[in-house]
């Protein structure tokens, strides 16, 4: 019933991540701790505006340089590391709970992206890109004569 | 590959808010040395003018607001992490020092520099010879 192109079905929109989150919160409830596979990292939320899909990802503390976009067809890949602290001489964790470590990740939107027009911001810590379509892809609208 | 899982979980405070978002525990990591001790909280969307950072008595509240966390004039199609406020308590000891505290934001990322107290301090204990 729910097949992997969400969007094509708009009313649902506004339902899908409620129904999501249910599957996910029922999975933690039977599995063990809802465990994410190396591939769900950096969680993402997705954005329609003016035409464009917005993908925003929370990375804090992450070297903008380091971070490496690219967008091929109609996937984009974010790929980078989060880095430990460099500890000097005689620092040790007291606690530890932030994610460290390398990641890769890669989004599929149901359109193919304009590359040369897409633009990717990184403030705060929140990553925002934002992809445009295609231009041709647009879709026409038809008058019945 | 990332292994440790970056699922948010949610404040459940006993105190009323007025701003009508959700409250996440931000994850932190501490670290120290033998002149300090050092926190830094994961806060995206935090700034420096958003975090606010208490000290009373010994209780160390940690907060941040998060004003731009949607996209204006878009509609949300997927969703995968949910946006809201930070907060997390801390109870110091008495070994910091908290005149000397030192708090950084950077990309999401707060930092407190907690320099301990003089008295505490490790003392290397000179033998002299009987």
């Amino acid at each position: 019933m729910f097949n992997p192109s969400l969007w094509r079905i708009r009313r649902f929109s506004d339902v899908m991540p409620e129904v999501m989150n249910l599957q996910r919160e029922m999975n933690r409830l039977f599995s063990n701790v809802g465990q994410k596979s190396p591939q769900d990292h950096p969680a993402v939320n997705i954005w329609e505006k003016d035409q464009k899909a917005v993908v925003t990802a929370e990375l804090p503390g992450i070297d903008p340089e380091k971070l490496d976009i690219s967008v091929s067809g109609d996937t984009l890949t974010i790929a980078g590391v989060a880095e430990a602290v460099k500890f000097s001489e005689g620092q040790t964790y007291v606690r530890q709970e932030r994610g460290l470590g390398s990641f890769k990740r890669n989004i599929q939107v149901p359109f193919q992206v304009d590359a040369q027009n897409v633009e990717a911001r990184y403030e705060k810590g929140i990553l925002t890109i934002g992809l445009p379509r295609v231009k041709e892809e647009l879709p026409k609208k038809i008058k019945i004569q | 590959m990332m292994e440790k899982e970056m699922q948010k979980t949610e404040n459940v405070s006993a105190t009323e808010r007025i701003r009508n978002v959700k409250t996440f525990v931000p994850r932190v990591d501490i670290y120290e040395d033998k002149d300090s001790l050092f926190l830094v909280a994961d806060m995206p969307g935090v700034d420096e003018k958003t975090v606010d950072i208490e000290l009373e008595k010994n209780v160390l509240t940690i907060a941040g607001r998060v004003e731009n966390g949607r996209i204006k004039d878009g509609t949300l199609m997927y969703s995968e992490y949910e946006i809201g406020d930070y907060e997390r308590v801390f109870t110091l000891s008495d070994e910091i020092d908290r005149d000397k505290i030192v708090a950084t934001v950077k990309n999401g990322v707060l930092r407190l520099e907690l320099p301990k107290a003089e008295k505490v301090k490790p003392k290397k204990i000179a033998i002299k010879a009987a």
